[in-house]
């Protein structure tokens, strides 16, 4: 598989039009052992409806020359609207075109994302790549190959099902060959999907269900330039921005003398968002810390409490919503009412890169035109929020992605572009990189909003549920860009026309939702309430992070069920078997407990303060299945020593994708539920430094031991996001099952059980 | 600019135009275009800039010119290319090392230094050694597993 090759080479993106390729090498032709039977196009049914529903992005994205281009040098261009993140999606889509279009994987290049040249795939974000992205690609593979197909045929006077393909060369019976780049493949693509071409079944796949070597990870180690951070363009000049001394805080006076007396600095100010353009970055630097002296501020509206901060919450002025209200009879009587609170705290995305982005207008005598390079999750939906900044129309925006450093939700990198398209205006037509600084990328980006979840249950003679109480109170998980009717963007509050801040929402439920997502507990309650209080204020702002309240959510449920099965004197595993039906649910339970040797406990030697527990979930109720079991040792601090993990993302695409993801994943928890918590005062965020937001390093990593149950039969979802909610269960359970005493309010350090003790 | 530092990278001598208490990492990859050091904190906490300086990993974000001038700067561009590559960048890959791999330079440079002077560390020392990079995405373990990997290939 190849990689973009326009990657920083900023003339290709300058244009609308499709990049040269030219230069491409032409790839090794690799015979398929098994060259698949040809499939022909259906007629469309005369009774079928006007506009058809299509699988995943296709449908909103129906022609297939938005997805896929075979360049005459042999090359298969794929356009994913879905974008790199550090989670390996690009191999992952290669693999699955590679794989539907019969050719090679050296044969695919994979297109960056830009908007007037992708699919409109919105965000790249709720572990539904492959599921949107990965379908829709799926099946305008398998049509482009059917319609490659179908047009050798008519030139042959051959019937198409006796064509076969290997790597994209179509032959017949009688030895005629037709390559697909000798076909006018541009004039057959220019057509909608119909969605009706069958797709390869399991035994025919050569590359799906295997692991792929991910494209991008030799740059990374050969330190190429491969971030946004790294982009160079001619004439390229350094901006940094001078936050506020208080979140919502207005910029009284300023004196820039010392900062402007610096060489090649420029000084830029709209109304409350201030910043520097210079030639050299350390000179950026300097400056903007010479501003920092110079300014003075208004006292900002001020920031949620620091003691008392759930019981506050629960104070605020809600939108409070019923989302689950079943009451089916009681099957026995209820012996005892238990009423538990479970809390987390505010979170940081915590990337160990930085925000960055490049912005460049260009103005000529009848227009102006805005460039710009982020590794925003959404390249459409920052460009809404930009024409809604700078009221300008959105065809005059480019906006195109090239990686960032890890990202696992809504961080600062569409502020980072607004910070960095404002510098531009001053710039004279230059490009003006912008870096933020780790205070910036720990504070100023959105955070993961703090939780309050309170458990009722009423209980039968033997410990079992029969009524389960369930709420949450949160601030919404959601202030992206391109939804709104005003700017969500960090600056745009602070310009001398200032937007509003944007009250976080939480999308709706049917699409994972937010504080609610998997606030619906899966175990079969007779009686089962549950109601989402969202905020509707927010001094902090937030929006989503990994696994957006389905961490918060899991934590508390599986929780309160390992508690009651200790209250039942059952074991937690067996006890949520009492409560499941899911035939996939209970095989991820027992194939983690079985791995992790989980009924062996009490027969094996442990060192001295160890503990196990046990916690699964079906993420947004609706996609992949993961249980994770945790084993922790007691010291001073909580040693999570191994984390067993059992997985179902359905049909698996690339096995070491998903192990990665999966670990990745229950690692980033461990850290959340263990360490972290996001500080405060009345000022603004105290977390400022890695000193003041230690995460997880090296030596506390645990072990992690991963099974993945595939099932060729089930749609695949992601597995980006699962392991975050079950991992902080677990953790917790083994705490609880190491010393007897239950934490139930996040992180687990040695202060919150010492105070539970 | 007036000022110009003579550095020695990746063993050649280079002339930056940059004032003495210009930053490191800014000098290697804004003058002399060498972008695998990154930019994480600014404080030498994270260790995405590391560098070599006369073969100890350090930061480079918090390295002035002035205190590199007469060393040996060794960075990932100097460590191994694709066509000479060194073992840990052959082990990185092989184990599939990374996610973002924003962090990976600084690390491979981390485990360089460690390589040196410890040929053949235990898994608790290559933990130790790495507890000053920090990495976000979870590659942790990966990442031991490939610097365990590249002490057993060098060693062989």
């Amino acid at each position: 598989m190849n990689l973009d090759p326009r990657t920083l080479d900023p003339a290709a993106t300058a244009s609308a039009a499709p990049a040269p390729a030219a230069t491409a090498p032409a790839p090794t032709p690799a015979t398929l052992e098994k060259p698949a039977p040809a499939v022909v196009i259906p007629a469309p049914a005369a009774n079928a409806p006007a506009v058809a529903k299509l699988p995943g992005s296709l449908n909103n994205n129906r022609r297939l020359n938005l997805w896929l281009r075979v360049l005459p040098e042999g090359i298969i261009e794929v356009m994913p609207g879905k974008v790199e993140i550090g989670q390996g999606i690009v191999t992952a889509l290669g693999q699955i075109v590679a794989e539907e279009f019969d050719v090679d994987l050296s044969r695919v290049r994979m297109v960056r994302a830009r908007t007037g040249l992708s699919p409109d795939e919105a965000v790249t974000s709720g572990s539904l790549s492959i599921q949107d992205c990965g379908l829709a690609l799926r099946h305008a593979s398998a049509e482009a190959r059917a319609l490659l197909i179908a047009e050798a045929a008519r030139q042959w006077n051959a019937e198409a099902a006796t064509l076969t393909v290997a790597d994209g060369v179509i032959s017949d019976t009688s030895g005629r060959k037709l390559a697909y780049w000798q076909l006018d493949s541009a004039a057959l693509f220019d057509r909608e999907a119909t969605g009706t071409v069958r797709l390869k079944t399991v035994d025919a796949h050569r590359l799906i269900g295997t692991t792929v070597a991910r494209i991008d990870i030799p740059d990374k180690v050969y330190g190429h330039p491969r971030f946004v951070h790294d982009m160079v363009l001619p004439g390229m000049r350094y901006g940094r921005v001078l936050r506020p001394a208080a979140p919502g805080a207005r910029l009284a006076s300023l004196d820039d003398a010392a900062a402007r007396a610096l060489p090649g600095v420029t000084i830029v100010r709209d109304g409350s968002f201030v910043g520097v353009v210079a030639g050299r970055e350390e000179v950026a630097l300097k400056a903007l810390a010479l501003l920092r002296k110079g300014a003075a501020w208004s006292e900002g509206p001020g920031m949620p409490p620091t003691e008392g901060l759930y019981d506050w919450m629960r104070t605020q002025p809600l939108d409070s919503k019923v989302i689950e209200d079943k009451h089916e009879p009681l099957p026995g009587a209820v012996a005892q009412e238990v009423s538990l609170r479970y809390t987390k705290p505010y979170l940081a995305h915590a990337s160990i890169g930085a925000c960055c982005a490049i912005a460049q207008w260009n103005e000529a005598a009848d227009k102006k035109q805005l460039l710009l390079w982020t590794h925003s999750q959404g390249i459409y939906n920052l460009r809404a929020d930009l024409g809604l900044t700078f009221r300008m129309p959105l065809a005059d925006i480019i906006v195109e992605h090239v990686e960032g450093a890890g990202c696992y939700g809504h961080n600062g990198a569409d502020d980072a572009a607004l910070d960095a398209v404002l510098l531009a205006r001053a710039a004279g037509g230059a490009p003006v990189q912008v870096v933020w600084s780790r205070e910036e990328e720990l504070a100023w980006s959105p955070a993961s909003p703090a939780m309050d979840i309170q458990v009722k249950a009423g209980l039968d003679a033997e410990g079992n549920v029969l009524s389960w109480q369930y709420q949450v109170w949160s601030n919404g998980h959601g202030i992206r860009p391109g939804r709104a009717k005003t700017p969500t963007l960090l600056a745009a509050r602070y310009l001398d026309e200032p937007f509003e801040q944007f009250i976080a929402v939480n999308a709706p439920l049917a699409s994972g939702g937010g504080s609610d997502r998997n606030a619906i507990a899966q175990y079969t309650f007779p009686e089962h309430v549950v109601t989402n209080h969202r905020l509707l204020t927010m001094p902090l702002r937030v929006s989503a992070m990994r696994a957006l309240g389905g961490y918060a959510n899991i934590f508390a449920i599986e929780s309160a069920m390992d508690e009651f099965a200790l209250m039942a004197g059952a074991d937690p595993v067996e006890y949520r078997l009492r409560h499941l039906k899911d035939p996939r649910a209970i095989a991820v339970l027992k194939t983690a407990a079985a791995r992790a040797r989980w009924s062996e406990w009490d027969s094996e030697e442990h060192e001295e303060g160890a503990g196990h527990g046990i916690a699964w979930v079906k993420y947004k109720n609706s996609a992949a299945y993961c249980a994770v079991v945790a084993e922790v040792v007691m010291a001073e601090v909580v040693k999570v020593k191994r984390l067993v993990i059992a997985v179902d993302v359905g049909l698996t695409i690339n096995p070491d994708g998903v192990i990665n993801q999966i670990e990745g994943g229950a690692i980033q928890s461990a850290s959340w539920t263990l360490k972290e918590a996001l500080g405060y005062d009345a000022q603004g965020v105290t977390s400022v430094d890695w000193e003041h937001y230690p995460i997880l390093n090296f030596s506390e990593v645990p072990q992690v031991e991963i099974e993945i149950i595939n099932r060729p039969e089930e749609r695949s979802v992601g597995a980006g996001e699962c392991a975050s909610g079950p991992t902080a269960a677990a953790i917790a359970n083994a705490v609880a099952h190491a010393l007897g005493v239950r934490v139930r309010d996040l992180p687990l350090t040695p202060e919150r059980i010492m105070a539970a003790m | 600019m007036s000022q110009t530092v003579t550095l020695k990278v990746n063993g050649e001598l280079r002339q930056i135009g940059a004032a003495e208490d210009t930053p490191l990492l800014y000098a290697l990859r804004n003058d002399l275009n060498l972008k695998g050091a990154r930019f994480g904190c600014g404080a030498g906490h994270c260790g995405a800039c590391r560098v070599l300086l006369d073969g100890h990993a350090v930061a480079s974000c918090d390295t002035p010119l002035w205190a590199a001038k007469g060393k040996e700067v060794v960075t990932i561009e100097g460590l191994g290319t694709e066509e000479a590559p060194h073992a840990l960048q052959r082990a990185f890959i092989a184990e599939q090392a990374a996610q973002c791999g924003y962090c990976a330079s600084g690390i491979i440079m981390s485990a360089a230094a460690l390589l040196a002077r410890c040929p053949q560390p235990s898994e608790a020392q290559v933990r130790e050694a790495l507890d000053r990079n920090l990495c976000r995405c979870g590659s942790h373990n990966r990442i031991v597993r490939a610097v365990l990997r590249a002490a057993q290939e060098m060693s062989a």
